[in-house]
């Protein structure tokens, strides 16, 4: 009996290590993001800003940033940075999940046996780690009215004069959507060729047995099963495409050109933080922290379901 | 071979046709990945005057002295280089320690808050820094560590995504029973950690350091809002700087050689490394 107590309290004088690992996350998280999250909640509620000289505030002022984002004159709102984003992301993210289901599907076709697989999956994932703000600092150069890809569609004959890609919206948007596409089609694709793996090999061999056809395969077993992670990747996409900051805000130099169309939700969040306007800055991460929020939640809800069979 | 019967059943027409199809579309895809980064090449090698007369995909002689030229221009490039690999270094040793100290909290020990505290971690894993950059350059200032690297270096201690890959390999690559097994032999709980369990992680450990590097040496978000001198910016912060400057005047030649100076550093590393890196990402992925 003493010697089983004695082990209990063995096992409990090892288990407060547990804590004690723990110490240097938990100590850097309050600091570093707890605190930093309230105290910008709390600035969501203040008038704080600077006008010309003169500081204005900090005055209690309750919701009326939120009021103030939301409302917005023309083009300068809430709603259409969202709306910016979102088309972006979209026009990005479209082109992005269809090139990744068809190289998966052919990566991890058994039938088909690419080779050199090693190689392709090198080259499309390389993108994913440039620094995007060279790379779009690269298009901004190669794009610009005089750079490398005017000069080649004149020498080709296809324009005559150069285009100024930036100065038109669909041009200007269509860009940082490629550029995202580019950028993240590669990770997209070992993501998908992961969950494609994963799938029971006797599910393909027994379709085939039956004479199903490729196309047949892909659209009635591949993609079915691979539903979970198809929404894992578009969520947590949706969380990165809201967060779209670097290659729009270099491509443009911050001013989100032309008329603020390619101007992101983050393009203003770091806008009002270098103007010091931090109860504006407030209302706008406390938006975004809610719109992560929510979709957190889904991610979390799929990725706990999915351990448990 | 089972393999061949069913190639006969869809015909040795079909394959081969999907087969063709396939690479074509392989090669476009790789010519249209890595044309931007040849071209890039090509231009750094190419003066100003070479560079404003048109395009072409022959390199020319000047890459030496464009890269005297950013040397001796006006942004500090090297510096700039040296400051992205201190801060970029330094995340990624804190970063991969402390996940695989707080993944091993969570993988060995049972106390009363362990599932709060891990459901709190992956709940957490999705908010963007961002949304907090608020608060947290106002607590900078208050704690007078304003245009310093130590707020850049230090809160990658806490890094859940990290955590959340090194308690997946922990999994199933670290068992309860090799812990037990040190006790045993007395080993003291932080000695086991550090000459036991660490050790076994080494292919996480080595995939999370280069993830880290890479991630916090691409960052420009929050070290633009952090460092201000001169001496203490990190590329991306030069790189927006050179996009704001007055273009017209600038060389174009040094600005692709700056480029070319962010990228290829990773570039270099990742051809060596590619497949590890490519076999990493998957491994992220797969839940436990």
């Amino acid at each position: 009996m003493a010697k089983e107590k004695k082990k209990t309290s063995q096992v409990v004088k090892y288990n407060k290590w547990g804590y004690i690992f723990l110490i240097p996350f938990i100590v850097v998280y309050l600091v570093f993001q707890m605190i930093p999250l309230f105290s910008t909640i709390y600035n969501s509620l203040f008038e704080n800003y600077r006008q010309g000289l003169t500081q204005i505030g900090p005055n209690w002022v309750g919701l009326a940033n939120f009021q103030k984002i939301f409302a917005g004159t023309g083009n300068d709102s809430m709603p259409t940075y969202f709306l910016n984003t979102m088309i972006m992301w979209i026009a990005g993210f479209v082109p992005q999940i269809l090139l990744s289901l068809l190289l998966g599907a052919w990566f991890s076709d058994t039938r088909l046996r690419v080779k050199a697989a090693g190689f392709f999956k090198t080259v499309i994932y390389m993108p994913n780690l440039i620094m995007a703000s060279a790379f779009a600092m690269l298009f901004f150069s190669l794009f610009s009215d005089a750079g490398p890809i005017n000069s080649m569609l004149i020498q080709m004959g296809i324009i005559s004069q150069p285009f100024k890609f930036l100065s038109h919206t669909v041009s200007a948007r269509s860009l940082v959507a490629f550029m995202n596409c580019l950028m993240w089609f590669g990770n997209t694709t070992i993501l998908l060729m992961a969950g494609m793996m994963g799938i029971d090999n006797s599910l393909f061999e027994a379709a085939q047995v039956d004479g199903a056809t490729s196309t047949q395969v892909f659209f009635r077993i591949t993609l079915p099963l691979l539903k979970p992670i198809l929404i894992y990747v578009m969520i947590t996409s949706l969380i990165g495409g809201l967060q779209m900051f670097d290659v729009p805000q270099i491509l443009t130099n911050g001013e989100g050109n032309p008329m603020r169309t390619t101007m992101t939700m983050i393009m203003k969040l770091n806008k009002y933080l270098f103007s010091k306007d931090f109860g504006m800055a407030g209302a706008m991460s406390v938006i975004l922290f809610i719109i992560t929020g929510v979709l957190s939640v889904i991610v979390y809800k799929f990725s706990t379901k999915e351990t448990d069979y | 071979m089972p393999s061949e019967e069913y190639n006969s059943v869809e015909g040795g027409f079909g394959i081969v046709a999907r087969r063709v199809i396939a690479y074509i579309v392989l090669i476009i895809i790789t010519v249209l990945c890595l044309f931007w980064f040849y071209l890039l090449i090509v231009n750094s090698t190419r003066s100003h005057a070479e560079l404003s007369r048109g395009f072409t995909l022959l390199p020319s002689g000047s890459l030496y002295k464009n890269f005297d030229n950013v040397i001796h221009g006006t942004q500090p490039i090297l510096r700039g280089m040296l400051n992205s690999f201190i801060v970029a270094g330094c995340c990624a040793l804190f970063s991969t320690y402390f996940s695989a100290m707080t993944a091993y909290a969570i993988h060995v020990y049972d106390f009363k808050l362990k599932k709060a505290i891990f459901t709190f971690i992956l709940a957490v894993m999705m908010i963007p820094t961002q949304v907090t950059a608020l608060g947290f350059i106002k607590l900078i200032g208050n704690l007078r560590l304003d245009d310093s690297f130590l707020p850049l270096i230090i809160p990658s201690i806490a890094a859940p995504a990290t955590f959340y890959y090194m308690k997946q390999y922990m999994e199933s690559a670290l068992p309860h029973a090799i812990v037990e097994a040190a006790r045993i032999d007395g080993s003291p709980e932080f000695r086991t950690f550090n000459e036991i369990s660490l050790p076994i992680m080494k292919p996480a450990i080595a995939v999370q350091l280069i993830f880290t590097f890479v991630t916090n040496w691409n960052n420009y978000f929050t070290p633009a809002l952090v460092l201000h001198s001169e001496n203490k910016k990190t590329l991306p912060i030069l790189i927006a700087a050179l996009r704001s400057a007055d273009f017209l005047k600038f060389d174009m030649g040094q600005v692709y050689v700056t480029i070319a100076l962010s990228i290829f550093p990773v570039v270099i590393v990742y051809l060596f490394l590619s497949r590890y890196i490519v076999t990493g990402v998957a491994v992220g992925s797969v839940k436990g």
